[in-house]
């Protein structure tokens, strides 16, 4: 076939800069480029081994043309793997990779550890002294609040479950609640919410009271000691500051502290028992506003100043949490005393006549439910104790007077609503009320179950169908307030002593005027004194 | 997260509490594939709930071929009706900002913006319109807002093609368990704001194709994200801080990741008082 002629297809495709591959083939310049490209890609270093293409290939056709073996083509893919196991072997020692322990592994054997059953004798004998506690059915418990969309997955309840088992075999529990989860930072709290047996809890308390009387009485010594070394030197006089007297916390088993509460991180790791919440700490709480961060001895540092760590804060929110939202259907717990209706009343059993209201009425008004945890005071306690009276039993005698010239500023007495009342009662935050009540399904009324959701502590739920209710809280263990958080802001500076001539500083007298001014003083002396002597002036 | 993963995600990021119940999930199973066939999108996403005080709003987004463009979103009151929503305006965006308070639950509920912000108001009255603003619009604004402010995904799961389209990376096979714990794995998915204030040594080091979004790194304030290997290290979670209730997971060497929000559609401007 000729040369083309303009009119056929094809024609002056064979010029150089119009064949049909010309974007193919890149020019001399950019060509160079795409070979070193090439080489530098094949010059990489492969991350797993070190090696790269380039000097592997290089060795391969070094090792061929060395040994120049037959057929080599055919055994092309072990000669490579001759190499590169030759390149290995003299760096070969006897230290081999360890198996990388991932942390899923680690987890996956705690998980597994929770469904050994435990065998024993031991455990038989101490379920039979001490009736057998009540392990709390949490999957069912979650198969309610999943019908409102409540809850952890499935398998982390079985977890759960499994757990709470191990801390009944474990301590000495009378009844066990799963109370919630409250999330945290790095790492979760899952919280148990426990009844010990009368006289387990209070052990370890009195051993500690005993060890830091007996650190004091050894501080007031040697402080006595250092004072007889001083009263040689003039000391600063002392300040008569004594502080606000401490609210007493309240005894275990009553008011904040009628629960135990052991938290673990995950399930399967240990459980580990908060210590009860002092009212200094539910005060403090109450003032500010901190994320947990999963570690239970993480300094809490905010103003004002936290008396304790996270385990404390844990603990006062926990206490501020049931407080404020643990409730159940009215009628379902009575008074034990029916005298007792005062606030002080703490007792309360279940009522053997309860009838349980229907879901609907349940949903529609909140008379139905009722709180069964008292509330807590603005002074931190669920009863109000006068501070001042507890500390006369510590002092002596003179510290005694100062304290009755103090009692002028007596607090009033607080009082609080009586346990068991009405959920209706409860404020709301500005048009925002304090509950929310919904059937869980409107399309099957038969089978709803009544859900309540508090709107000051979002995250704490309640259900109740017939019989059943109970509390659970998912969240992250702060109180909603529409407004932003303020911080208190720090105390204002303490006035100074009034300033007036008793204590302006002025300059002292130089010598001269010292000198002029006694000259002065004695001429006027002199001055007065008519029959003064004037021996006494000219020997000064 | 993908509405055809709802079954499987859901229980991955039940670790915080919320969820949904079986009527809903059942719901949604029936409904979301229709929404798809309805609007013709190539993607359905279950954005989350939000909870108001006498109802809660179920959202559904929807991605055309172009993953990041402006999706389109959907609200239904029960799982089964949904309705379009109209897409933000910079205007209800700064308005919206300013209503605090929960959720009424009424999407027809309106607030008196006389109270609010006397300017606006008045401009309204200007142009002939009552001083008010729905709760519809301050829904738009809301979901707006946490989608520019916290909607995250693993890097590398999007690609980004040189004509400008944003697609998922086939080749995506999930973040190792290492990379997975750190914040500059996931970026926004939404318009980079600090890409272009890198420096040239880190710019350098970037692959345009899958580093074309603004990484978690930078967030402000530091320790705005809680990051924790859940159910015995097998998922990464990230929850926000800024809005509560934002949870995202990830599964590490898989291609299972997405994020939902389950809470009240309110900011936590306490954060730095809280860190």
């Amino acid at each position: 076939h000729g040369p083309y002629r303009p009119h056929e297809p094809g024609y002056g495709l064979d010029q150089p800069g119009y064949s049909p591959y010309e974007d193919q083939i890149p020019d001399p310049q950019a060509r160079m480029l795409a070979i070193k490209n090439a080489k530098a890609y094949l010059l990489k270093t492969s991350t797993r081994s070190g090696l790269n293409l380039y000097d592997h290939f290089a060795n391969i056709l070094t090792k061929i043309l060395d040994e120049q073996p037959a057929n080599t083509v055919d055994i092309i893919e072990d000669i490579s793997k001759d190499v590169k196991w030759a390149q290995f072997q003299k760096k070969m020692d006897t230290l081999r990779d360890e198996h990388q322990t991932l942390p899923t592994f680690e987890a996956a054997e705690k998980c597994k550890a929770l469904f050994v059953k435990e065998s024993g004798e031991e455990h038989e004998e101490l379920d039979e002294e001490m009736g057998q506690p009540s392990l709390p059915n949490v999957m069912e418990t979650a198969f309610y609040f999943e019908q409102a969309g409540i809850g952890l997955d499935k398998d982390e309840s079985y977890y759960i479950l499994l757990s709470l088992k191990n801390l009944i075999n474990v301590q000495p529990i009378q009844t066990c609640r799963f109370w919630g989860k409250i999330l945290g930072l790095e790492r979760n709290y899952i919280i148990a919410e426990v009844q010990l047996h009368e006289g387990e809890g209070g052990e370890e308390e009195t051993g500690e009271e005993e060890e830091t009387v007996a650190e004091e009485e050894k501080e007031t010594d040697e402080a006595e000691e250092e004072g007889e070394e001083k009263e040689k030197e003039a000391e600063p006089p002392k300040s008569t500051y004594k502080p606000p007297p401490e609210v007493p916390k309240e005894e275990n088993g009553t008011g904040t502290n009628k629960y135990v509460y052991f938290v673990c991180n995950e399930p399967g790791k240990p459980w580990v028992k908060l210590p009860p919440v002092t009212p200094a700490q539910i005060v403090c709480a109450r003032k500010i506003k901190k994320f947990f961060t999963g570690r239970l001895d993480a300094p809490i540092v905010s103003f004002p100043p936290f008396p304790g760590n996270e385990a404390n804060y844990l603990r006062a929110q926990i206490a501020r949490i049931s407080a404020g939202t643990h409730v159940s259907p009215t009628g379902f717990y009575q008074f034990a005393n029916e005298d007792e209706e005062e606030e002080d009343g703490d007792a309360y059993e279940e009522n053997p006549e309860f009838e349980p209201p229907p879901v609907a009425d349940m949903v529609e008004s909140l008379a139905t439910w009722a709180h069964h945890v008292k509330g807590i005071l603005k002074q931190g306690r669920c009863v109000w104790i006068n501070p001042s009276q507890k500390s006369e039993e510590n002092e002596d005698e003179d510290e005694e007077e100062e304290d009755k010239e103090e009692e002028e500023e007596e607090q009033e007495e607080e009082r609080g609503l009586p346990l068991l009342t009405l959920i209706s009662e409860d404020e709301g935050i500005k048009n925002i009320p304090a509950w929310i009540a919904q059937p869980s399904t409107n399309l099957i009324p038969q089978y709803s179950v009544a859900i309540l959701q508090s709107n000051r502590w979002p995250g704490a739920y309640a259900f109740a169908s017939g019989r059943k209710f109970d509390n659970i809280y998912f969240g992250w263990g702060h109180k909603y307030s529409p407004e932003s958080h303020t911080p208190a802001l720090p105390p204002p500076a303490q006035a100074e002593y009034p300033s007036g001539p008793g204590i302006t500083e002025t300059v002292d007298p130089t010598v001269e005027e010292e000198i002029a001014f006694k000259i002065a003083q004695e001429e006027a002396l002199a001055g007065e004194e008519e029959e003064g002597e004037e021996e006494e002036g000219e020997d000064d | 997260m993908e509405a055809q993963s709802l079954p499987a995600a859901l229980p991955l990021v039940a670790g915080g509490g919320a969820g949904l119940s079986p009527e809903r999930r059942a719901a949604l199973g029936a409904s979301l594939p229709l929404l798809q066939r309805d609007y013709r999108f190539e993607r359905v996403w279950f954005w989350g709930c939000i909870q108001g005080l006498r109802g809660a709003y179920y959202i559904a987004e929807g991605l055309g071929p172009n993953r990041a463009a402006p999706r389109s979103r959907l609200y239904s009151l029960n799982c089964l009706d949904w309705s379009l929503l109209t897409p933000a305006t910079k205007e209800v965006l700064a308005l919206a900002e300013q209503l605090k308070g929960r959720f009424q639950g009424d999407p027809s509920f309106e607030y008196s913006l006389a109270e609010i912000n006397a300017e606006a108001a008045a401009r309204l009255i200007e142009g002939g319109k009552e001083p008010v603003i729905k709760e519809e619009a301050r829904l738009i604004a809301t979901i707006e807002q946490i989608d520019r402010a916290v909607g995250i995904v693993p890097r590398g799961a999007f690609v980004k093609t040189p004509l400008g389209s944003v697609h998922e990376n086939r080749h995506f096979e999930g973040l190792s368990l290492l990379e997975a714990k750190k914040l500059s794995s996931y970026f926004h998915f939404t318009e980079p704001v600090n890409l272009k204030n890198k420096t040239l040594l880190e710019k350098a080091d970037l692959d345009p194709s899958t580093d074309f979004l603004d990484s978690l790194e930078h967030d402000i304030p530091r320790g705005s994200w809680s990051i924790q290997l859940e159910k015995g290290g097998t998922v990464v979670v990230l929850r926000s801080l800024l809005w509560l209730g934002l949870t995202f997971y990830h599964v590490p060497m898989t291609k299972q990741f997405g994020y939902v929000y389950f809470g009240t559609g309110e900011k936590n401007l306490d954060l730095p008082f809280m860190l």
